[in-house]
């Protein structure tokens, strides 16, 4: 708990506070698909979104089967003058470390690879024992609190854009023929982010503080 | 009902960066910690002029390598042709490939110099207590914060190029040390971006003049959308 007095606050469940000019108003009650927005900056103060709880499992269980797909098949396969070429991301990755660029190495690894899956695992940890038994597994709230951290630096949908422009760079070089990966790229960018949008956060912390232990 | 015109700031309570809870600190707590998601709560994020004073700095001094140096070499038959960020866009270019072009060029150079830009912008304004377009800044804060991953692309490209290319004597691609930098220069403004703090923008705002206790009542307080 670090080194000072670290003290919970007391909950004011009746207000709410707007997180870009710090606006205070009373809580609003929405029906699902509605939103309540700030009349001073804009801000989205207060969303509920019209998905249950088993819809952004079905995604995240559709994206995890994706990303080991996109991972284990090759990504591109190019043929210079006969010879046959296979390349996937663990394989750039590994050719960037290797070629002594380990900055971008990492950075790649953990926007690609790492914060995805992580979001992922996060996911289901949270979600699967509210949804199966109506229960919050061990420190649930600070696993989505991570998952929520942790998801600007997971960028398949960025990604999906650059395989997009290498492959444009490359068609005057050789002959590309797409890999399964690829498609399976272009699967995860569209499971993800409908994920995203189906993932209603307000009522998943109300759920959480619900639950039992 | 004027009491709910006040900011959480003034009625003294904190707002969690994370889940949003609005909670009330127990008097003399020096850390204070969010009671549903246990993340330490702050009035404002803490140091956010410094922090994104400095953060910004370095993307500025990081973005003058990103585009001098090379981000790759492309080998083909024993000729080595060094590629940097702008001359990426100006093969696209000259390839006719204009949609592709726009985009590269938008993501590459655009967004980074516009995100120094607005960053800097920001920064400035809130540094000298202006008043000027509260509305207008905030949302070029949020705009400024979701944009900036894209401008990863051309780092993917090149890790894509590196990962399929490399067939010994007949071409390589190698990266070079500009995509270090220009990747620095992402992480760096997107930790910018989050450490910067938009309510001091409308801080200034309430001390100056009596804008906030212009506003409706609670009830009709917000936009309801469908
Ligand atoms: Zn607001
Ligand atoms: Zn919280």
């Amino acid at each position: 708990m670090g080194s000072g007095t670290s003290e919970y606050a007391v909950a004011e469940y009746a207000l709410v506070a707007c997180h870009d000019c710090d606006l205070l108003f009373r809580k609003p009650r929405l029906q699902p698909g509605q939103k309540a927005r700030c009349p001073r900056c804009g801000a989205v103060l207060f969303q509920r979104k019209r998905s249950r709880m088993d819809q952004p499992l079905a995604l995240a269980c559709t994206s995890l089967v994706l990303f080991i797909l996109a991972n284990a098949y090759p990504l591109l396969r190019m043929n210079i003058a006969g010879r046959v070429q296979e390349g996937s991301l663990l394989t750039g990755i590994e050719e960037l470390y290797s070629q002594g660029y380990w900055e971008i190495s990492v950075l790649v690894f953990v926007v690609t690879l790492l914060a995805p899956l992580a979001k992922m695992l996060c996911l289901f940890y949270v979600l699967l024992p509210l949804w199966l038994f109506g229960r919050r597994a061990p420190k649930a709230e600070r696993v989505f609190r991570w998952m929520e951290q942790l998801s600007p630096w997971a960028m398949t949908e960025v990604f999906m854009l650059g395989i997009l422009v290498a492959v444009v760079k490359l068609a005057d070089l050789a002959v590309l023929s797409p890999g399964l990966a690829l498609y399976s790229f272009a699967g995860l960018m569209v499971s993800m982010a409908a994920g995203d949008a189906v993932l209603d956060d307000h009522e998943i912390w109300e759920r959480l503080e619900a639950a039992g232990g | 009902m004027a009491e709910h015109q006040k900011t959480a700031a003034e009625a003294g309570y904190l707002l969690c960066h994370c889940c949003r809870l609005l909670s009330r600190p127990l008097p003399g707590s020096v850390r204070p910690r969010c009671p549903r998601c246990g993340a330490v709560l702050h009035r404002r994020k803490p140091n956010s002029l410094a922090r994104t004073w400095a953060l910004t700095l370095t993307a500025y001094i990081l973005y003058i390598p990103a585009n001098l140096l090379p981000v790759m070499t492309v080998t083909m038959s024993g000729r080595g042709e060094p590629d940097t960020i702008l001359s990426g866009v100006k093969e696209l270019i000259v390839g006719g490939m204009w949609p592709l072009a726009l985009l590269v060029f938008f993501a590459s150079i655009v967004v980074p110099v516009l995100k120094l830009l607005v960053m800097t912008f920001l920064l400035l304004s809130v540094q000298f207590g202006s008043s000027w377009r509260p509305w207008e800044r905030t949302v070029l804060y949020r705009l400024t914060e979701s944009i900036g991953r894209w401008s990863m692309i051309d780092i993917f490209v090149i890790t894509i190029l590196v990962a399929v290319v490399e067939l010994g004597a007949l071409a390589t691609i190698e990266a070079g040390a500009g995509a270090v930098a220009f990747g620095g220069v992402v992480v760096v403004t997107m930790f910018a971006a989050m450490s910067f703090d938009p309510r001091l923008i409308w801080d200034r705002m309430a001390s100056k003049d009596g804008e906030v206790s212009s506003h409706p009542g609670p009830e009709a307080g917000y936009w309801m959308q469908q």
